[in-house]
């Protein structure tokens, strides 16, 4: 739970000396609260006031990290329920499900290790292999991690077993890969916390219902472990929904510690399609990791991209990089529009460009991701900057014309513009993208 | 520490919308609680889904969706009689895209037959949309609503350039209106202000929030949602308490993910699945955010959703 910073100063020395580079302890402590500054920075700060304001600053939802290196993931640490109040911090992952018993083992994982896509400048791919003991054996268990590894060099894994001998066998071939092992039931808890502890990894734990798992969580931090995500066993899409919202509510609203971990789930189902939607209820809710029976391409792209749209900052707008793109086969005789850098109007523009199918050059000026009118009106998207941008990007060495198309919403820019760019010609395109096919189409059919 | 369920406490509710008549209208909205949390609020009808039809052949459409309704896409009666007898649809909506200036430019009057002859062959609700030409709607929809009048029907849309005469014709025949704003609270906060202010009656209201595809924007109207159920649900804001429709297919049907070959994009997989799971993954995001009323197109796509619904009440 957040604290004021009058609650954090009743807590320091009031000595105001200054030592940690502020005038006084009250505005040490405004700054505590915003998060500008450490407790660190206090020399005289009593083990009682960091015991509480250590407790305090605890994220309500804590983070965990599966994997090692710069692939590794990290979920948790959320700290709203609705993304319009503060940005959802860190994406769920996906997880692809690799039986121990499958053929095809090192296939899968290399699905895995090859899932990466790129999407508005952002490379996205499926995180996570969970190898389930299906076999029961150790040994083939033990193997499958092994393939799993090889395949997919990069891939955090879980351990799917709730058996320690075969978990002892499977673990030596993650050392320092810093596994989830899934995990821990209330009969087999000392066992698991053991395994986690001594082999680095995080624990899965798993009870029927949120008291339950509370319970178990509870039994579990009390054994000095902290690195848990929970799993209730909701897997059809009203439980998920129900108990990941009382869950996200409990952690945040009502400061219940014993649930604030992130959410481990399965989504599961013989129809592809049903297995894509239900995982789509457990990113919009909550889920921080996702199981999956199945990742052909299609699906992870859907899923990959509602993540990325999700878990997106809505006080920032997404930006596309400043180019000039090419729209289908666009030659040198190819109409050249410009437009701003939100991404929302470039995928827009760009829609409806390749929709007309006119081969063109689109050229996407940075605006510090703002849309056309608003750029305008930021004095962003100016006459000066339009020519200035034309002019540097090189766009007249690909094209045999000089004319440009501008958005209709900024027609009053024309005039200004034709003087700033000698010897151009400046059209004014419509004001909303639909209308461009038939702008374009009738632009190419005169010319 | 014993866990306890932590419940909100709304202070408002949905308005409730029927729409159609006879054994097979179909209420919306009317929920007390957020999208699904039935544990803490009454949630009385299931978010329903309308298929949509098109008064001229779906040219413009992906391959792999005209096909679905090659042998019945160029008559829109028997289009839509499919729908409802072949693939079990709750709800028609039809489009009538053929009146756009840029498209057939069809005349008002041609609209309304097709109007009459779709309601001739069905006996499920039926919305009505414009070709979103705000002029142009003003006087499809006028002679659209004359056409229906009796059947208890959801026109759209209105908005802000043209509501008054939407709304007045809405109000004439009796129907049920979508009021569309730009994706923005604010706006469609404004415009049911104006739409009631006209004498229509806000719970005849359903609110467009304006969609938008998965990749393509998603996030803004799942967020504009949001918002506007918590303004009905927390603060009890009457001008917010309209049920929301989606357009999903209108949206989906054209960006790059549910159009481009294999061939073009190998790492995307299939294009017939992709385009399929692209319509119902932007669909469960809307459903997420608080949707009552989804407009579809493609029929794996809306029995996928179905399943999903069915499991979420």
């Amino acid at each position: 739970m957040a604290l004021s910073g009058v609650e954090i100063f009743k807590h320091l020395p009031k000595t105001n000396c200054k030592k940690c580079g502020h005038p006084t302890c009250l505005a040490f402590a405004m700054k505590l609260a915003a998060k500008q500054a450490t407790l660190d920075a206090c020399p005289d700060a009593s083990e009682e006031a960091k015991a509480f304001l250590g407790a305090a600053s605890e994220p309500p939802i804590k983070g965990i990290t599966i994997g090692a290196g710069d692939k590794a993931l990290k979920v948790g640490e959320e700290t709203v329920l609705f993304r319009h109040e503060k940005k959802f911090v860190n994406p769920c992952g996906f997880a692809l499900l690799i039986k121990d018993t499958d053929a095809d083992v090192e296939a899968k994982a290399k699905a895995v290790a090859d899932s990466e896509i790129e999407r508005v400048g952002q490379k996205l791919r499926v995180e996570l292999i969970a190898v389930k003991n299906e076999s029961g054996d150790a040994g083939k268990f033990a193997d499958a991690v092994k393939k799993a590894v090889s395949a997919a060099p990069n891939a955090g894994i879980i351990l799917k077993s709730s058996n320690k001998a075969a978990l002892e066998a499977a673990l030596p071939a993650l050392a320092g890969k810093k596994p989830l092992i899934d995990g821990a039931t209330a009969d087999n808890a000392d066992d698991m916390v053991a395994l986690a502890k001594a082999n680095g990894a995080s624990l899965a734990v798993r009870a029927d219902g949120i008291d339950a798992v509370s319970q178990l969580a509870e039994k579990v931090v009390g054994m000095g472990f902290k690195d848990i995500v929970i799993d209730t066993g909701a897997r059809k899409p009203k439980d998920m929904i129900e108990q990941y919202t009382q869950i996200r509510r409990a952690a945040l609203k009502k400061g219940f510690k014993a649930l604030g971990f992130p959410i481990i789930t399965c989504a599961f189902s013989d129809d592809p399609f049903v297995e894509q939607a239900l995982a789509s209820v457990a990113v919009a809710k909550y889920a921080s990791i996702v199981v999956l029976s199945d990742i052909s391409n299609w699906k992870t792209l859907g899923l990959i991209a509602l993540r990325q749209n999700l878990y997106t900052d809505p006080q920032v707008p997404m930006q596309v990089s400043q180019n000039v793109y090419k729209v289908g086969d666009a030659k040198e005789n190819a109409p050249l529009l410009v437009t701003t850098n939100f991404s929302l109007t470039y995928f827009i523009v760009l829609g409806e460009v390749e929709n007309s199918k006119v081969p063109s050059w689109l050229a996407v000026m940075e605006t510090e991701g703002l849309s056309v009118l608003t750029a305008w009106a930021a004095g962003k998207f100016t006459a000066a900057k339009i020519a200035q941008y034309i002019q540097e990007s090189g766009i007249e060495g690909k094209i045999s014309h000089k004319e440009l198309i501008i958005p209709g919403y900024v027609a009053v820019l024309s005039g200004a513009l034709e003087d700033k760019l000698p010897g151009w010609k400046i059209t004014v395109g419509p004001r909303e993208a639909n209308a461009l096919p038939a702008f374009l189409k009738n632009k190419t059919a005169a010319a | 520490m014993a866990f306890v369920v932590p419940k909100e406490t709304y202070n408002g509710k949905v308005c409730e919308v029927e729409i159609g008549t006879g054994p097979r209208a179909v209420k919306i909205g009317g929920e007390a609680a957020l999208p699904f949390l039935a544990f803490e609020g009454a949630v009385p009808n299931k978010p329903a889904i309308a298929y949509e039809v098109q008064d001229v052949p779906p040219d413009d459409w992906p391959q792999t969706l005209q096909d679905v309704y090659k042998d019945v896409s160029a008559d829109p009666a028997k289009w839509a009689k499919h729908c409802q007898d072949e693939l079990g649809a709750q709800m028609i909506a039809l489009r009538l895209i053929g009146t756009h200036p840029d498209r057939q430019n069809r005349a008002a009057e041609d609209a309304a037959k097709t109007v009459k002859d779709v309601l001739a062959a069905i006996d499920v609700p039926l919305i009505i949309l414009g070709s979103n030409n705000a002029e142009k709607d003003a006087q499809v929809l006028k002679s659209a609503c004359d056409a229906a009048s009796g059947r208890n029907c959801l026109i759209g849309k209105a908005q802000e350039a043209n509501y008054k005469t939407v709304v007045a014709s809405a109000m004439a025949s009796g129907h049920k209106l979508i009021a569309m704003s730009d994706l923005d609270v604010n706006l469609a906060k404004q415009l049911n202000i104006l739409i009631t202010q006209m004498g229509f009656d806000k719970d005849k209201i359903v609110t467009d929030p304006m969609s938008s595809a998965l990749g393509y924007g998603i996030e803004y109207t799942y967020s504009v949602m949001e918002r506007i159920r918590a303004a009905a649900l927390f603060q009890n804001d009457q001008t917010m308490a309209p049920p929301m429709v989606n357009d999903v297919g209108m949206y989906v049907w054209k960006v790059k993910e549910t159009m481009a070959p294999e061939a073009d994009q190998p790492s995307w997989g299939p294009v017939a699945d992709r385009g399929i799971g692209w319509e119902a993954t932007t669909a469960m995001g809307f459903l997420m955010a608080g949707s009552d009323l989804l407009i579809m197109r493609h029929p794996k796509a809306v029995d996928t959703v179905v399943t999903m619904i069915d499991g979420l009440v």
